[in-house]
Formats: C-alpha cells, sequence, structure tokens
C-alpha cells in the first residue's frame, strides 16, 4: 500500500538553477534547414539512478520555459508545474529524475530568434527557420544523448507539451516507455488556428514590429505581443472562472459617479496586466513561430491522415487527461486520442477531470489530476525498480 | 463490486481483445491479463474505479455508456463484457446491441429479480426488495430496469442473440440445489455468453 506521505503535496524541490549545454551536433530540422550547433537551456531535479532508467522529460507549451520546478535564489514564485513537481508530487524527484528544457525557437536561453545567426552576426528574429514539434523531439533527444539516458520512464506534457510526448511516441517508440498527454490534441481546430491567427496579425499590426526585425532597431512590439497574449490568454480560461475570480467587480470607478476616476472592470485590469507582463518576458518572433508550429502540428499527416496508422508505431502506455471546461483542446479532443490508440492496440487509460478552470487547469492545483498522476507515476516508479 | 465470475475465463481465448463495461476497480481485467495475456480495456464513469485502475495498471478509460458506445468500430473486439451493470443502463437493449456489434461475442451478467426471494420479498413486505445484490433503497438505485431470467431470455429470442453459454449462480441454501432445475426461481446470478 502506498505511504500516506505521498498522498500530500509535499514541500517544493527548493532553490534551483538551470544549466546550459552547447549541442555540438548538426540538427536538421523539418524545414532542411541545418542547425550545426545549437544551446539549450534546462533544468533538473531528482537524480539519476545507475540504471538510468528513471529519467522523466517534461516538455513545456507555447509560452513555458525550462524553469518547472523548485524557485531561483531571491524569486517568490515557484517554477510553472511546481504544483506537480517535487518531492512526493505526483512527480516525483525522489523517486524520478526530471529533465525540464526550454526548447529551441523560444526565448530563455535556448537558440532562437534572439541568439545570433551565425551567417549574418546579428540576431536572427523573423529569419529563425520555420519548426515543427518533431524539431523540439529531435532537439530533446540530442540532449538526452548529452544526458546518457537511454531511455525516458516517462515524457509528460501539456497541451503543446502534450504533442511533444505523443510525437516522440512515433518518432523513437523505444526511447519512451509512457507518454503522458495532457490537454491535448492530435492538430489544432479552425476555431484555434484563428485565435493564433488573430494574436500574429496583433503582433504584426505593431508599428515596432518593423517586419521582425525590431531587435537591430532596440525596439519592440510591447503592445502587439501584449495584446495576442491577452487574446490567448482569454482561450485559456473559462468563463466559469473568470466570472469566479472577476465577475463584474470594478477596478476602479463606480456607477453612481462619486468619483471621477474612468470605470475599469477587474477583468480588464487583470487581462492588460497579464499581457503586458508577458510581453516584457517573451520575444514576439518567438510568439509567432511557436504558434504556427502549433497550427503546422498534425499528428497523422504523414500516416495517410489515420490516428490508428499513426499509433501503430507507438511501443509505449499512454496517459491521457483532459478538463471539462477546457474549450482550447476539449476532453473531445483527448477522447479522439484515446480512441486511436484502443483500434491501435495499444495501451491507454484516459480521465476527464472535472474543473472549471478552462485549459490552465493542467497547471492549477487539483485533487483527482493530482491523484491519477501521482497512481499512474508511482507505478512508473515501482516497475523500474527505482528508489 | 466483487467478481466471482472466474469461471468465464473458460470463455475467453487467450490474447484476444476485450472490453469491460463498467469494469470498476478493474480486478477482472488484471485477473484476466495475467491469466490469459488478453488485450483489455475499462470503461468506467467512477472516478474512485478509475484511480484504483490506473493503479494497478490496467487500461482504463472514462466514458458513459449511457452516452453510447459509437467511437468503438464493428467488431473491435473479441469480447465484450458487463458484469452486474445491464439493469443500470438506460436502454439495455440498445446497450446489449451496441455490445453485439463491437464484439464478436459478449459475457453479461445480471441479478435475477425474479428470483423466489425477491419475489417473496415485495409478496409478503409489499416493499421493493432491498437485498445483498440489490442493496438500494428504490429511491437512490442505480438499478432503473429490474428483469427476471425469463425476461432475458424472452430479449435474446426476441433479437435474434445466440446464447451459446448460460450459468446460473446463487449461493444461499437452498437455491443452490435448485437453481439448474428452475433458474428464474433459483437463481440470484444469471451469466450468458452470447453471440450474434
Amino acid at each position: 500500500m502506498a505511504s500516506l506521505s505521498l498522498q500530500t503535496p509535499a514541500k517544493s524541490i527548493g532553490l534551483v538553477s538551470p544549466q546550459k549545454v552547447l549541442i555540438d551536433k548538426p540538427l536538421t530540422l523539418a524545414c532542411g534547414t541545418v542547425l550545426p550547433t545549437h544551446e539549450l537551456v534546462f533544468e533538473t531535479y531528482g537524480t539519476l539512478n545507475s540504471d538510468k532508467n528513471n529519467a522523466i522529460l517534461i516538455c513545456h507549451a507555447l509560452s513555458g520555459n525550462h524553469h518547472a520546478a523548485g524557485f531561483y535564489e531571491g524569486d517568490s514564485k515557484p517554477g510553472w508545474w511546481d504544483h506537480y513537481i517535487g518531492p512526493g508530487k505526483a512527480i516525483d524527484s525522489d523517486r524520478f529524475f526530471i529533465v525540464s528544457v526550454n526548447n529551441i525557437g523560444s526565448c530563455f536561453g535556448s537558440t532562437g530568434p534572439t541568439s545570433t545567426n551565425p551567417a549574418t552576426g546579428r540576431a536572427w528574429g523573423a529569419d529563425f527557420p520555420s519548426l515543427r514539434a518533431r524539431d523540439w523531439v529531435e532537439s530533446q533527444k540530442l540532449l538526452m544523448e548529452h544526458l546518457a539516458i537511454e531511455c525516458w520512464a516517462a515524457v509528460i506534457g501539456g497541451s503543446l507539451g502534450g504533442m511533444q510526448a505523443m510525437r516522440w511516441s512515433l518518432e523513437h517508440p523505444d526511447k519512451l516507455l509512457n507518454a503522458v498527454v495532457i490537454a491535448s490534441s492530435m492538430k489544432l481546430s479552425a476555431q484555434n488556428i484563428a485565435f493564433n491567427e488573430i494574436a500574429r496579425r496583433a503582433i504584426k499590426s505593431d508599428p515596432n514590429f518593423c517586419d521582425g526585425n525590431y531587435l537591430q532597431q532596440n525596439r519592440a512590439p510591447l503592445h502587439g505581443l501584449a495584446l495576442a497574449r491577452m487574446i490567448g490568454h482569454v482561450t485559456y480560461l473559462s468563463d466559469e472562472a473568470l466570472g469566479k475570480k472577476f465577475g463584474r467587480e470594478l477596478a476602479s470607478g463606480d456607477f453612481i459617479g462619486s468619483t471621477e476616476d474612468p470605470i475599469e472592470f477587474q477583468i480588464e485590469s487583470y487581462l492588460n496586466y497579464q499581457g503586458d507582463k508577458f510581453s516584457s518576458n517573451f520575444d514576439a518572433n518567438s510568439y509567432i513561430l511557436i504558434t504556427r508550429m502549433l497550427d503546422y502540428f498534425d499528428l497523422s499527416r504523414e500516416y495517410g491522415n489515420s490516428p490508428v496508422s499513426a499509433f501503430e508505431h507507438a511501443q509505449c502506455n499512454f496517459l491521457l487527461i483532459s478538463f471539462s471546461s477546457d474549450w482550447r483542446f476539449s476532453p473531445k479532443r483527448s477522447q479522439e486520442i484515446t480512441d486511436a490508440l484502443i483500434t491501435a492496440g495499444k495501451n491507454v487509460s484516459y480521465t476527464a477531470i472535472e474543473s472549471n478552470q478552462g485549459h490552465d487547469a493542467f497547471l492549477l492545483p487539483n485533487d483527482r489530476y493530482q491523484k491519477t498522476l501521482s497512481n499512474y507515476l508511482r507505478r512508473v516508479a515501482d516497475q523500474l525498480g527505482a528508489a | 463490486m466483487n467478481h466471482n465470475f472466474s469461471f468465464i475465463s473458460g470463455w475467453i481465448r487467450s490474447g484476444s481483445r476485450l472490453l469491460d463495461l463498467g469494469c470498476g476497480d478493474g480486478s477482472l481485467l488484471a485477473d484476466l491479463t495475467s491469466s490469459h495475456n488478453v488485450r483489455g480495456y475499462g470503461l468506467e464513469i467512477d472516478s474512485g474505479s478509475i484511480e484504483k485502475c490506473i493503479a494497478r495498471g490496467v487500461n482504463v478509460v472514462e466514458q458513459d455508456l449511457n452516452r453510447g458506445l459509437d467511437n468503438f468500430a464493428d467488431n473491435s473486439f473479441d469480447t465484450v463484457v458487463m458484469t452486474q451493470a445491464l439493469q443500470a443502463m438506460r436502454y439495455p437493449h440498445l446497450v446489449l446491441d451496441e455490445m453485439l456489434r463491437i464484439g464478436s461475442e459478449c459475457i453479461i451478467t445480471f441479478p435475477n429479480f425474479g428470483s423466489w426471494r425477491t419475489r417473496a420479498y415485495l409478496a409478503f413486505r409489499g416493499r421493493m426488495p432491498v437485498t445483498k445484490q440489490l442493496a438500494y433503497q428504490w429511491y437512490d438505485t442505480p438499478n432503473i430496469h429490474f428483469f427476471t431470467y425469463s425476461d432475458f431470455e424472452a430479449l435474446c429470442q426476441e433479437r435474434n442473440i445466440n446464447v451459446m453459454h448460460r450459468k446460473f449462480i446463487a449461493e444461499q441454501f437452498p437455491d443452490n440445489l435448485l437453481k439448474n432445475l428452475w433458474p428464474n426461481l433459483f437463481t440470484e446470478t444469471a451469466v450468458y455468453h452470447l453471440s450474434r
């Protein structure tokens, strides 16, 4: 029987620091461009065992990075998945060696549009090659080799992270034992692409965008990027969650005329704050690049558009999780993945978690979600004979 | 739900594809996976049961049987199993059709409401039977369709369902001695192995 201590989420992993590695092997991207070398920033939590079979890869989504758990010196906020990664937590750093990498094309230290293009000596900017989810997988594979890991105990990701986990299962079927695919989809819907295009247009319409070459001119399309994020942010939340959190409460002014302050709803103030915060931390070209990567993702395109034919290549076990109020990648999308996996005869479990938090639920505390992940991964660890 | 249906393993071929509708804690699937190497999947809606399945490594899919099974292709499973849940379905006859569409064979178990014990309960107490098997009050029971052995036999005949095997279970005396003579009176739980 499981010990009681595993039932309550334990403390954080504590202070962590990122590492940087120069991958000194050429990476041929799906678009044909070759990156002769590239840099990856990553964090690890826990210890790789002597059999080197207890490693878990965390795949981040659109705006994520390598800082998934723990705290940086002086920071009050932990990594983006600290609820689920740490000692005694669902993704247990006492049992697993957890690798969280910032992927290429992003803007947190790994090679991307803000890095220097060796051919020109200037920032890549808008010229950074177009990326696919498989490019992230191949780059992660090179990091795996660098860390001398032969097989992942699990590859785990939410949203775009789940897409990478699925791609891993098809591209390197013998390199992972489990794929945990959370709030994800085999491809984007027209509505998903529509929201991404609105976001991209918001960025490109900013006069400071300069056709993507804003860095050379010491400018930044902060306004457009904030707007893009505001649009995206609304699609990550549910109507109910917004209603509960903000309702029609006012941040300033009132309707009885007792103040000169302009009327501003709390949701306006919140969204503007989120947009501005995001645009000061993220790169506009990366946002365009990665939303395009999402749009282009289609798990079964090269398998005759048959998800079943695609998953026939997989060898790992799958855990699928969706959230009831997620309207970006709704439970139906996860059910489709599950159906295809069953038809392909693969081991799969699927659970639809009740939540009013929308797509963002995959990042937030939820008792059932936590138990599902814990139960699944505890069994994975038990089977590895990990500590 | 306890399962004492180990004899149905004799009706399941080694290595076959199995779908268990309302799989509970997954114990039947776990047993058949280890004994018969089946490729099994369970459908379940109870979150506690789903967690147990995941913890023991049984493939479980959260799906409400009452919302249909049209995500499963014709003949995609060798055997579709449903233990003690048909009486809780909104349209048992349609579920039965679906099971026989998805699987080449079906195994169904259900509580026999025709047992003399439930008859006596209703006749002499004048109240809806609350028994060990049907342990709910009328207002909170998930069992919304009570039917008897004879009802089920008639349904199979009407819908041209082939009964490959039938087995009657009764543990109490004298039911255990008389169940095969008068199934409708002395069976507590009926088990059917069906095909089209």
